[in-house]
């Protein structure tokens, strides 16, 4: 009887700390969030007056903030449109060569066997693990010498270098879940290897594609170590993310105006976070019961 | 062995062999070498000939003054290693990257299992819960380290104003530019490194969504089964979380903890935007990144970072040959 009444007192306990620890934890994780966007509307000398401010009132509501960093520098603005473009570019162009290069490779590594199938396996995995920053000396030399370094398609190259190994994980992880006999049914009606990849194989493995294409959209979009390096000098080619740190070191550039930034930098992420969420997670732990 | 397909050419097979499993396979062979071979070489490309590549800059005096003028290969030399070794601000680069590791580590997956277990039940708006809780990890790093840097900023801060009402704090805390700050502890007065601190916290707090995200799919995995059988036999809840959950957990953990480390040990974001490695937050990354930008010696850089991926592939090894075979016989 003893057992069963601390269970009973463990288990009221533990209820009442669950409750507490999620709206705990829900706080910790949506508050800077909310604080972004609450600074970004606030005018600035409201907010120095009266810093503790956590509610907006409607009628203090006011977008200059936002309309001063988006504006072209030519109108005194900070010219966020042109790095929301670089962004946009460099975000979908890592998609689209990434997707183009990691799918047929992770179709092989789940369906052909191959020499060096194993090895291609465990270099993707160094790769994974292998620390950026070690990357960044010789990538700095080496763009810089070709005069790759300041543009664009530099950026891009190294990204997609980046993500691919990841990818293949990914999708390999979803070809093995597609049935082999679809594939040796349509072999069998006469389809080639391409055709069956590309009428069988790709269709079924489609949500695990899109889950792939936004997590590597994200990781593109967020990126920040190689912008830095391979841009600083070229301020039309900044992205967001660069363009925003940059912001941040001049003095005359009030806070409000740096959390709108942050909020036009972090909505296209939550967007595409909540629209694909379920996708997502799925993608990412696809497999962690082994491990 | 990217060589093989060149070996053999498509259609050098013998007719009469088509359609036996023997040709199938290495129509299988090729094809699969053709549609890798992208990926092989992009990575070759931007990743394992870059890292050789550090290995022969570290051997080189070389900076970004002469980097135009100077050849592939110059005169090689050991200074830089010297330079490296006998540094003190080496050393204390490298003592600050371990305790971030491990603590931010630590409280990156302590957080996100209390998050697991905490929102493991279902309940209405467990979903939205369970998305919200990911945003740290999604949101661009840039957005969230300036989120903090002004919740925390001494002058206009909200952590600050409320800490200093309503805590009870006797003046605003310099969370990010104060090296350490005294506090008393019955009567005891100890110094705590608060920048260290704070980068700490913001790294836990940026990747507990990780160790959650992972440990709640684990979670799903335990049979129901084994924790019915525990209560039948009159195992308590903490109980049953020790003796049936915990040990469940545990091998993901252990890989948790071995991603989270080496991914804090390499990371450079975090700390160069909340602190640029003032305030006694310099770690490796960021010194690394410091002599490769602002002293242009791209023969140091290359040299740090040498010494950073050793000490990290050490202690991987050492981790791998002392954990991993007790966690296989579990």
């Amino acid at each position: 009887m003893a057992t069963m009444t601390r269970d009973t007192v463990e288990t009221r306990v533990f209820g009442v700390l669950r409750i507490v620890t999620i709206v705990l934890l829900l706080i910790i994780t949506i508050f800077p969030f909310y604080y972004m966007g609450l600074l970004s509307l606030r005018p600035l000398d409201r907010v120095l007056q009266d810093p503790g401010a956590l509610w907006l009132p409607p009628s203090e509501v006011n977008l200059d903030s936002y309309g001063s960093v988006v504006a072209p520098p030519s109108a005194g603005g900070q010219g966020f449109l042109i790095f929301l473009a670089n962004s946009a570019v460099v975000a979908f162009g890592t998609v689209a060569l990434t997707l183009l290069i990691a799918l047929p490779g992770a179709y092989a590594v789940s369906r052909l066997q191959f020499f060096g199938r194993r090895q291609v396996g465990v270099l993707f995995l160094a790769v994974y693990l292998f620390p950026p920053i070690l990357l960044a000396v010789p990538l700095f030399v080496f763009f810089t010498r070709i005069g790759l370094r300041g543009t664009l398609v530099g950026l891009l190259i190294v990204y997609v270098s980046q993500v691919v190994a990841v990818s293949i994980y990914m999708l390999r992880n979803y070809f093995d879940t597609v049935p082999v006999s679809l594939e040796e049914a349509a072999a069998i009606d006469g389809c080639s290897r391409l055709g069956v990849m590309w009428r069988i194989s790709l269709p079924l493995a489609m949500p695990a594609i899109i889950a792939n294409a936004l997590f590597i959209f994200m990781i593109a979009w967020n990126e920040f170590l190689f912008a830095l390096l391979f841009l600083i000098e070229e301020r039309d080619r900044w992205t967001v993310s660069l363009g925003l740190s940059q912001l941040a070191g001049s003095i005359e550039i009030p806070t409000t105006v740096l959390m709108a930034g942050s909020v036009i930098v972090t909505l296209p992420i939550i967007v595409v976070f909540f629209a694909s969420e379920k996708l997502l997670t799925e993608g990412l732990t696809a497999g962690a019961e082994k491990g | 062995m990217s060589t093989e397909a060149g070996i053999r050419p498509p259609g050098t097979t013998p007719p009469e062999e088509r359609g036996t499993g023997r040709t199938l396979a290495a129509a299988d062979a090729r094809a699969g070498l053709a549609l890798i071979s992208p990926t092989v070489v992009i990575v070759l490309a931007m990743v394992v000939v870059p890292i050789v590549w550090t290995v022969l800059l570290a051997f080189q005096r070389l900076r970004l003054l002469n980097l135009r003028s100077s050849g592939l290969f110059g005169e090689f030399t050991l200074s830089n290693f010297d330079n490296v070794f006998t540094a003190p601000t080496f050393w204390s680069a490298l003592a600050t990257t371990l305790t971030y590791s491990v603590l931010g580590t630590a409280g990156a997956i302590g957080l996100g299992l209390v998050a697991a277990l905490a929102l493991r039940r279902p309940f209405r708006g467990r979903g939205l819960v369970r998305a919200v809780m990911l945003l740290p990890y999604v949101a661009p790093i840039v957005a969230a380290t300036f989120s903090w840097s002004t919740m925390l900023n001494p002058q206009f801060g909200v952590v600050n104003h409320w800490g200093t009402r309503l805590l009870g704090w006797d003046e605003p805390i310099a969370f990010l530019s104060q090296r350490s700050s005294d506090i008393s502890l019955f009567g005891l007065t100890i110094g705590v490194p608060t920048a260290l601190l704070t980068v700490i916290a913001f790294e836990a707090w940026r990747s507990f969504p990780f160790a959650f995200l992972f440990l709640t799919a684990r979670l799903q995995a335990v049979p129901a089964t084994l924790e019915e059988a525990a209560t039948v036999d009159g195992a308590t809840l903490t109980q049953r979380f020790r003796y049936v959950v915990l040990p469940q957990l545990l091998p993901t953990i252990a890989v948790l903890a071995v991603l989270r480390f080496i991914w804090t040990f390499n990371s450079f974001d975090d700390i160069y935007l909340l602190t640029g490695g003032g305030a006694g937050t310099e770690v490796v990354a960021v010194s690394v990144f410091s002599a490769l930008t602002a002293r242009g010696d791209i023969g140091g850089a290359a040299a740090q970072a040498l010494v950073l991926a050793a000490i990290l592939a050490a202690l991987i090894g050492l981790y791998l040959w002392r954990l991993a075979p007790r966690e296989e016989r579990s």
